[in-house]
């Protein structure tokens, strides 16, 4: 066990590491974005002295290594820097947005993890049947249309042929938490829809090749009933590249669903950030980053740990 | 007594090149309670596949064409999927080659053996337990109330194996299958897990059919004996009448024991071309896998490294080849000190000293001919290119004994094990080295396809006055081609010399148990042997 905490602590290092990376690529990223910031903010109104002002004000005028390292030590103590458009506190800007993007990934991951993962054992049992042939092609064929497609048809059946659920998504803090779902479940819907083939194949995949081993034929030899073979002795050991299959999608969840945000005018961070990309809203951008990197990162760090624990022969051994 | 098995006419076939086509062709058997049926035969004879019949079951890809399996009044042939559930495990039970690979990795072994009994609705858990605990004992495991308590990865390979064969008892089957469950392990090993099978089968009188290609294993344990070859019976009878009479050609030549090679004298006067010196290596820079080891290998001779898998045997390979440098030592080689690490070698050091492996599957490139495998030694060491190589190509390929015209275009794959060995051999040839390091070179063929390939090195030999290093766990090869023998033990040297002198008693007390753990024909052997082991054992 000492061993196993000693290879976490190193994943750790090594996540802490990727994440500084990161930082230096985001600041220069956007050091390198063309044009100037104050002559973009100040628009009609910049003459070369309110824009020399300006600069000042925002410390564009110190070298970019001072405001890098003045940034990364604003950033770890949890101050953001002010927003360029209406100079509030991007951290009081993003922990609203970005709580409910976790929200809607969260609400989203409850449906399709167990989703997937159930389809998919179903599909490995039913292997080359009829059944497993509809699930791959239905799933399949919801992650081959866009994803704002899937979102208007599901608007036009349920919100505007069946009046069932709202079509925008517009939720604020003082909902209660069954209206909140309630409000989220079409968005939630439709990237289910997007994720669940993914990691439903995946899983398929990983038992089917599980299935040739020599312990499974052993099982089968006991005499055990197929679907316990499949469940007890196949998933067991075909969990790691779920895991992680099921992280990549959950980061996904997080980080790339804007499109879905923006048909839904739903108040989550990507539509943040990419307002802000419009406006030179760089502490928005910056900040906006390297949390979407963090949580990228955290999500796969968390992979490799739980695949590891999954394993016993990797949970006792020495590193 | 009634047959409890009885196999009649029994054709299996496999699905192969778009048709398919029998690989087990009239077979009948029978079996009674407490009978062990001994099947016999070279890889492809069928024997496992029959051995999986028995319980109604085919792998992937074959199926059971015609014939009749009664197991117990049961008709098996085309009962339906639920019936076969149903006996499989609680009337008749499997024992599978490799534990290692058969024992699920996620789960304790003791949940694995009462999965059985508690999925067939014999026992209650608990009372599976208890059960367990009991035959772990009977298979004489350490530890038993504990051992179950540890995942399979924790087990070696002798021990995993025994908690197979207690497994496979968990429900009390009328029959067990034994398919190969010695072949992976070592000759000291191999007695404990003979041990258990005979506890299983004379004290607790069940009926076996026993599987493995080794006809002295077999005589240990099976009253009578089924001798396989692709898919036929070449012929059946009692164990002691057919090992002292075989009436087919091809039961004699299995049972041909590889006749001892003279040693050839080892003079003084010889050329020494390898002194490994105080050697010493590691592989986490803590513990020495290798420790103080001292040989000489002479030209023209062959030295054999004895040792039982953890020895150390490959790990020295491993060091002389530069792959792992040594920590310590040295490594003389044509009267000049080669520098320890590989990379620091030169070409001409490359050259001279050439390895072939235990698989030649995967010492070979799948997408590769032999003309491009054997080749690029050529081209590499001699910058030979063009009609110069092809005949030099086709020289190798004669002097392995294969046909250079049929061989020199086709695909690796498309070689039988024996003939990729081969191939090896050609390609360290092609190198044109002083010493070839063998690590385990004929453990992965058939006993007579392995005696081709020691029949040729030894030609080879004798024509180009090479020498070999060679690495194996079999001592019945050692005795076979050796000049010399080294034995290791826990990464030392613990005797060393002529053949003569380490063959002959007495021996060093390690030396000793080696010798006396290779099976003989002799039926009687094993008994005789666990008599005297007697408190060891206990």
């Amino acid at each position: 066990m000492k061993n196993v905490i000693c290879h976490i602590l190193k994943r750790i290092g090594a996540s802490l590491a990727t994440i500084f990376v990161i930082s230096l690529i985001i600041f220069i990223g956007v050091e390198l974005l063309p044009g100037d910031v104050a002559d973009t903010v100040l628009g009609q109104s910049a003459t070369p002295e309110t824009v020399e002002a300006f600069r000042k004000e925002l410390k564009l005028d110190l070298p970019p290594h001072i405001r890098y390292v003045a940034w990364l030590k604003n950033f770890v103590q949890g101050d953001f820097g002010n927003s360029l458009a209406n100079k509030r506190p991007v951290a009081e800007l993003i922990s609203w947005r970005f709580s409910n993007t976790l929200f809607l990934a969260g609400t989203t991951a409850l449906i399709a993890v167990p989703l997937a993962i159930l389809l998919g054992i179903l599909a490995a049992f039913y292997r080359n049947t009829l059944y497993d042939k509809v699930i791959s092609t239905t799933t399949l064929s919801f992650i081959s249309f866009p994803e704002f497609f899937v979102a208007y048809i599901l608007i036009a059946l349920f919100s505007v042929k069946m009046e069932l659920f709202p079509s925008i998504a517009m939720i604020d803090p003082h909902m209660g938490l069954g209206r909140k779902f309630y409000t989220i479940l079409l968005p939630a819907l439709t990237l289910t829809c997007v994720v669940t083939a993914h990691m439903m194949r995946q899983t398929r995949a990983a038992i089917i090749n599980v299935l040739a081993s020599a312990y499974i034929e052993m099982a089968e030899i006991k005499g055990i009933r197929r679907l316990r073979i499949i469940i007890h002795h196949a998933f067991p050991n075909s969990l790691s590249p779920v895991i992680n299959v099921v992280a990549v999608n959950l980061a996904y969840l997080v980080v790339g669903v804007v499109i879905v945000e923006v048909v839904f005018v739903y108040p989550g961070l990507g539509q943040l950030l990419v307002d802000s990309v419009a406006k030179r809203d760089l502490p928005v951008v910056q900040a906006s980053g390297l949390i979407f990197s963090i949580t990228y990162i955290g999500l796969n760090l968390l992979a490799d740990v739980l695949s590891m624990l999954s394993n016993p022969k990797l949970r006792q051994s020495q590193f | 007594m009634s047959n409890i098995l009885t196999i009649k006419n029994l054709y299996i076939e496999a699905y192969s090149e778009e048709k398919w086509q029998p690989i087990v062709k009239d077979i009948s058997l029978t079996l009674k309670k407490g009978e062990v049926l001994g099947l016999i035969g070279e890889s492809g004879a069928g024997k496992s596949t029959i051995g999986l019949a028995a319980m109604g079951y085919t792998r992937q890809g074959c199926r059971l064409a015609s014939g009749s399996i009664n197991l117990d009044g049961v008709e098996l042939m085309g009962a339906s999927d639920e019936d076969l559930r149903l006996v499989r495990g609680s009337k008749i039970a499997y024992v599978a080659q490799s534990a290692a690979a058969s024992f699920n990795p996620s789960h304790r072994i003791i949940k694995q053996h009462v999965e059985a009994p508690v999925q067939h609705g014999i026992m209650s858990f608990s009372e599976a337990q208890k059960e367990a605990i009991k035959l772990y004992r009977r298979v004489f495991l350490p530890n038993p109330e504990k051992i179950g308590l540890r995942y399979p990865h924790e087990l070696s390979g002798g021990q995993l194996q025994r908690a197979m064969v207690a497994m496979a008892m968990s429900c009390e089957p009328q029959i067990i299958v034994f398919d190969e469950p010695t072949t992976a392990l070592d000759v000291t090993t191999q007695i404990e897990v003979l041990a258990a099978v005979k506890e299983i089968t004379e004290k607790m009188n069940k009926a076996a059919l026993y599987i493995t290609h080794d006809l002295a294993v077999v005589a240990q344990v099976a009253h009578r004996i089924m001798v396989l070859r692709n898919g036929r019976l070449v012929e059946e009878g009692e164990t002691r009448a057919l090992i002292r009479k075989p009436k087919q050609a091809y039961t004699r030549e299995l049972l041909n024991v590889r006749s001892l090679r003279e040693e050839k004298n080892e003079s003084e006067k010889m050329d020494v071309i390898l002194t490994v010196k105080n050697v010493a290596a590691t592989y986490t820079g803590e513990e020495n896998v290798l420790e103080d080891i001292n040989l000489t290998v002479r030209k023209g001779r062959t030295v054999a490294v004895v040792g039982e898998s953890g020895s150390g045997k490959s790990t020295l390979a491993r060091v002389i080849t530069g792959l792992l440098p040594a920590t310590q030592g040295s490594i003389n080689f044509l009267g000049q000190d080669l520098p320890l690490e590989l990379k620091h070698r030169t070409k001409d050091n490359l050259r001279r000293l050439q390895m072939i492996y235990q698989m030649p599957d995967t010492a070979l490139n799948p997408k590769q001919t032999v003309r491009r495998v054997i080749g690029r030694p050529l081209e590499f060491y001699f910058n030979m290119s063009g009609k110069k190589a092809d005949d030099r190509i086709r020289e190798l390929l004669s002097s392995i004994e294969l046909e250079p015209d049929a061989y020199i275009n086709r695909l690796t794959t498309e070689l039988s094990g024996g003939e990729k060995q081969r191939i090896c051999i050609a390609r360290a040839l092609a190198a044109r080295p002083d010493l070839i390091i063998c690590d385990e070179v004929t453990s992965a063929l058939d006993q007579l396809v392995a005696e081709g390939i020691l029949d040729l090195l030894q030609d080879l030999q004798n024509k180009t006055d090479i020498s070999y290093l060679f690495i194996t766990h079999d001592l019945a090869t050692v005795k076979a081609i050796s000049d010399k023998i080294v034995i290791m033990l826990e990464g030392k040297i613990i005797e060393q010399g002529a053949k003569r002198e380490i063959l002959t008693p007495p021996h060093h007390e390690y030396t000793d148990k080696l010798l006396s753990s290779i099976p003989e024909m002799d039926p009687e052997w094993l008994d005789n042997l666990l008599d005297e082991r007697l408190d060891s054992f206990i």
